[in-house]
């Protein structure tokens, strides 16, 4: 990312941004209490830490609340149409590879009507940031079920509550091929800044799923996972190289049976228990995202949820392989004036010679 | 130019054929989906071009990729107007009709000229196909092509006979018998063979053993013209008398991509083009992706929404964004194209029409697409919409729409169909120096930088690429102020908005060319059309004045904003008839418009007009000059 340089200051040294900075002079409209105040806060906070030049940032996003984040920042943006957001940044980074670009979405921008956007963007890999806030909630259209729901939610569309299945968005992530897939909680502000810079730092397509309270039409909603009584034994903290353990103490940890199956274990020297040593270190950078995957698939309540890195790999970007490609067939060019595509194949002369 | 009669001393003609001179010939090459006849037909085209005849073709090839061979579901067909003067259509009926199967015989035979040369591979008539084609009866024998100039040739087996030593297998052998046909027709039209040996030599330059056959079966195809004494006579078509320059033969999806490029440049802008597969507006993204050099950018999109939204997405970054579909496709991205007209950044967006509703005739041609161009979005979205006339117009349209989308910041709709896309004709190629600049300025300028303020002239706001130090802003598809660009649900503040977008486009009128007119501007009928109808039109009108009918036509280039004086002009004839191939769409506007009377000509038939339809539509409406 060259980005990390100047921000607009005519020649002098870099001077110490603030938060302020990348706010614009737009009322932020969110319910109050709503989870996206803090997301914003720590993209701006993260922001201004890597003194990331506002004129070469855009933030592109579809139709939803979390949508609305374009207008906060003072970078570049569009608020484009619903679930478009992934194919609109794909447009610009192809055409503007120069171009920092950031894409805001939710459950229901990202995965319903948009779900095909982003997929492909990700198998891509296009080199694009992607935020998408899940709180498993329509909210802008008052509270109908969305597709990270819970099997059974009650809403004003499902008064029997639904009946469809919920989405993983990073099992879609993953299946869709993404080379740096992550997952955070708008209330855990240090994790989620770590995230975002991790994010920034990605060559490629950065996805991360963010859990977001809907106080309005979704309240606590991840209670279950984020309450602060309960989240060291429902959260699986991913730290590259470290043990896949879990627990107050640590003293929980996740291992592979022998036929591929995940399974808690206790962790420990007694009897019973599985020693520190024989529990597998977390690796992003696996080639095969089957490990990734597995990962994902941990689920509240018969598992704790990952919550971190779960895959960051290097991979080509289709903006750099598409810049590539042009640049070759510059070079092999006979001719690149305009009027040589005219004159492209069989060519003759006429009307002279005709009586 | 080599002149006609140098060409022919390669190959000298037996004294025993005469050569009868005709200045304009129609032919049309069918057969089986897998028989080659598109081939065959550019082959001839090519040769036709280079002689120096004016010209216009017409394929015309089924949906299915490979319907079951011998069935009528998989005739290919390809017809090819040639003549010594200037050519308008790829002509109504066929003087000469090539069938290669009784499937190509049956659905073809119905448009040859009473009279007309029929030749017929009779290698291809065995009882399964004449029943696969639905013929009760065999048509060689039932006296069912009594009337024409029948030749009965079995080309099948004259190809295997000539072949039987090459070592080819009995599929890739029956596979060049197109060349038989090809030879034949050469032969007929006093056509020199060298440059079609070339011609073939280049095609099959990766299976040189292909190439060879190929030519082999090709001069085979032309000595039989020549010994066999089958026919009687040869033809010539002169050159025509065209202005002079350099020609290239082109089709209609290749001049678009050619002028959208063209535009670009003409710009000083970026192109960045984004598609998705659809027929017949595929070749257009295949042209722009092999056009890397000329600054061209392609992407295929996951669909045809992403591909609209990408096209405005890169438009936003500075570039000319571009996508290209047909109408089921231009449904899908409406919703984006809104985005972009209330972004106000600018794009085109092309329609190569097909018939329709829903999947409709996917290879076929029509122009039932109007109203969803000039209205099919949501909310107040006005948008100029521009169509092409001729394969080589669609060139010059294009750049008109690239010069119309960034002088007013708004989408352009760029109105062609499947006759134009696939159709061909000699293109004058123009000079660098014809064709004026329109260079783009980019915002730069920070001071007072207000997001929606607009130029006096062109009311088109500022475009301001990202990256372009303290003017970031933020954009979007809500409602704006009419100043600032922040998001406002102020009443007026919408309407005024809403108005404001109209004239913009209205504004347009300010800057167009010449309103097309050929003939008087008064009289008793005015035939108006607009795009690929414009060759039948002109030509009929020519061909009623000659007699001395009291008729003039125009043809539309600009359907949104109309042109400025096309009112008055309307209003100084008795009558208005609108030829078009939909159920009466323009006429709508135009009445609708000018509070005029108008009536349609309506066509629907997934074909082109012939002229002698649009003849007799003017025979009844119009007077004679007293
Ligand atoms: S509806 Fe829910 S998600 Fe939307 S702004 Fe209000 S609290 Fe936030």
């Amino acid at each position: 990312m060259g980005t990390t340089t100047t921000n607009g200051n005519k020649g002098g040294l870099p001077v110490k941004l603030t938060r302020k900075d990348y706010q614009s002079d737009q009322d932020v409209r969110w319910c109050p209490g709503c989870g996206d105040y803090a997301i914003l806060a720590q993209v701006q906070k993260v922001f201004a830490e890597l003194n990331i030049n506002r004129d070469e940032t855009v933030f592109v996003s579809g139709i939803g609340c979390s949508s609305r984040f374009p207008y906060y920042m003072n970078t570049y943006g569009m608020h484009s149409i619903h679930g478009r957001a992934p194919a609109f940044a794909t447009g610009l980074k192809v055409s503007r590879p120069d171009l920092n670009v950031w894409v805001i979405t939710g459950d229901g921008d990202g995965l319903s009507i948009g779900g095909n956007h982003l997929i492909h963007c990700l198998r891509r890999n296009v080199d694009l940031k992607i935020i998408l806030f899940n709180n498993r909630i329509y909210g802008l259209t008052k509270g109908q079920y969305s597709p990270t729901s819970e099997l059974g939610k009650r809403s004003p569309s499902t008064p029997l509550g639904s009946t469809d299945n919920p989405f993983n968005p990073l099992s879609i992530a993953l299946g869709a091929g993404a080379s740096f897939v992550a997952r955070s909680i708008d209330t855990d502000v240090k994790h989620l800044q770590a995230t975002l810079k991790r994010a920034a730092a990605h060559k490629g397509t950065a996805f991360i799923e963010v859990y977001q309270n809907c106080n309005v039409f979704n309240d606590l909603t991840f209670i279950n996972v984020t309450g602060k009584d309960v989240k060291a034994d429902r959260q699986m903290p991913l730290t590259h190289g470290q043990p896949l353990v879990f627990g107050k103490d640590k003293d929980k940890g996740i291992r592979m049976t022998p036929n591929g199956i995940p399974e808690i274990v206790s962790v420990g020297d007694g009897d019973g228990q599985v020693p520190l040593s024989e529990v597998p270190l977390h690796d992003e950078t696996v080639a095969d995202p089957g490990y990734a995957f597995m990962l994902g698939q941990l689920q509240h309540p018969n598992f704790p949820v990952p919550i971190g890195v779960l895959r960051a790999v290097e991979a080509p970007t289709y903006d750099e392989m598409v810049a590539d490609q042009i640049q070759l067939a510059k070079s092999q060019a006979k001719a690149t004036d305009i009027e040589s595509l005219w004159h492209m194949g069989d060519t003759w002369d006429a009307g002279s010679t005709a009586e | 130019m080599q002149s006609q009669q140098e060409s022919a001393s390669h190959t000298p003609i037996p004294a025993a054929n005469p050569i009868e001179e005709v200045d304009t010939v129609v032919i049309r090459f069918c057969g089986d989906s897998g028989d080659g006849m598109q081939l065959t037909g550019s082959e001839f085209t090519k040769v036709s071009a280079l002689a120096g005849n004016d010209l216009s073709t017409l394929p015309d090839f089924p949906a299915e990729i490979r319907a079951p061979a011998g069935t009528i579901a998989g005739v290919s067909g390809f017809q090819l107007q040639f003549s010594s003067r200037v050519v308008f259509t790829p002509g109504d009926q066929p003087d000469v009709l090539v069938a290669m199967n009784p499937a190509a015989l049956k659905s073809n035979l119905e448009d040859l000229k009473k009279g007309g040369s029929l030749i017929l591979n009779t290698g291809a008539f065995t009882k399964g196909n004449i029943t696969k084609a639905t013929y009760e009866t065999n048509p060689l024998e039932d006296g069912s092509l009594d009337g024409y100039k029948t030749y009965k040739i079995d080309i099948t087996k004259l190809t295997k006979e000539c072949l039987k030593d090459s070592g080819l297998n009995s599929k890739s052998i029956d596979r060049c018998k197109n060349f038989f046909a090809l030879g034949l027709t050469f032969w007929m039209y006093n056509r020199p063979i060298e440059p079609e040996v070339e011609s073939i030599n280049k095609k099959f330059a990766k299976k040189p053993e292909l190439a060879k056959a190929n030519i082999q079966v090709f001069k085979a195809g032309y000595h039989y013209g020549e010994t066999a004494e089958v026919f009687t006579e040869s033809f010539e078509v002169r050159a025509a008398d065209i202005p002079p320059g350099r020609y290239r033969n082109i089709m209609g999806n290749s001049a678009t991509a050619i002028g959208l490029v063209t535009g670009a440049q003409l710009a000083g802008v970026e192109l960045f083009f984004a598609g998705y597969p659809i027929t017949p507006a595929s070749s257009i993204l295949h042209e722009l992706s092999r056009y890397k050099a000329f600054g061209a950018t392609t992407f295929q999109a996951e669909d045809e929404i992403a591909a609209a939204c990408a096209a405005v997405g890169g438009s936003f970054g500075g570039a000319i964004g571009m996508t290209a579909s047909s109408g089921p496709g231009i449904a899908l991205k409406g919703e984006a194209l809104g985005l972009a007209l209330s972004l106000e950044l600018p794009m085109v967006i092309v329609n190569v029409q097909r018939g329709g509703p829903s999947t409709g005739l996917p290879t076929k041609t029509e122009q039932s697409d109007l109203l969803q161009c000039l209205y099919g979005r949501n909310g107040e979205s006005p948008m100029p919409v521009i169509a092409a006339m001729t394969p080589s117009d669609c060139f010059y349209t294009a750049i008109e729409a690239v010069r119309i989308a960034i002088k007013y910041m708004t989408p352009v709709m760029l109105m062609t169909d499947g006759y134009l896309a696939n159709g061909s004709e000699p293109w004058k190629l123009p000079k660098k120096e014809d064709i004026k600049p329109f260079p783009t300025t980019f915002r730069t300028d920070p001071e007072g930088y207000q997001v929606y303020a607009r130029d006096e002239e062109t009311l088109a706001r500022a475009w301001v690429k990202p990256g372009t130090p303290g003017l970031a802003h933020r954009v979007g598809g809500l409602e704006k102020d009419a100043l600032t660009g922040n998001v406002s649900y102020d009443p007026h503040n919408h309407e005024a908005m809403c108005h404001t977008r109209a004239a913009k486009v209205m504004a347009v009128q300010n800057s167009m060319g010449e309103l097309l007119m050929n003939g008087p501007d008064q009289g008793d009928l005015l035939m108006v059309g607009w795009g690929s109808t414009y060759g039948a039109i002109t030509k009929a009108t020519n061909l009623m004045q000659d007699e001395g009918y009291s008729v003039s036509s125009c043809h539309l280039r600009w359907i949104h904003p109309f042109h400025p004086k096309l009112g008055a002009l309307l209003k100084r004839f008795k009558k208005v008839v609108v030829a078009e191939m939909n159920l009466g769409q323009l006429v709508k506007v135009l009445r609708a418009e000018y509070l005029i009377d108008c009536e349609p000509l309506c066509k629907v038939q997934g074909k082109p007009f012939k002229v002698i339809e649009i003849c007799n539509k003017i025979a009844e409406r119009a007077g004679k000059v007293s």
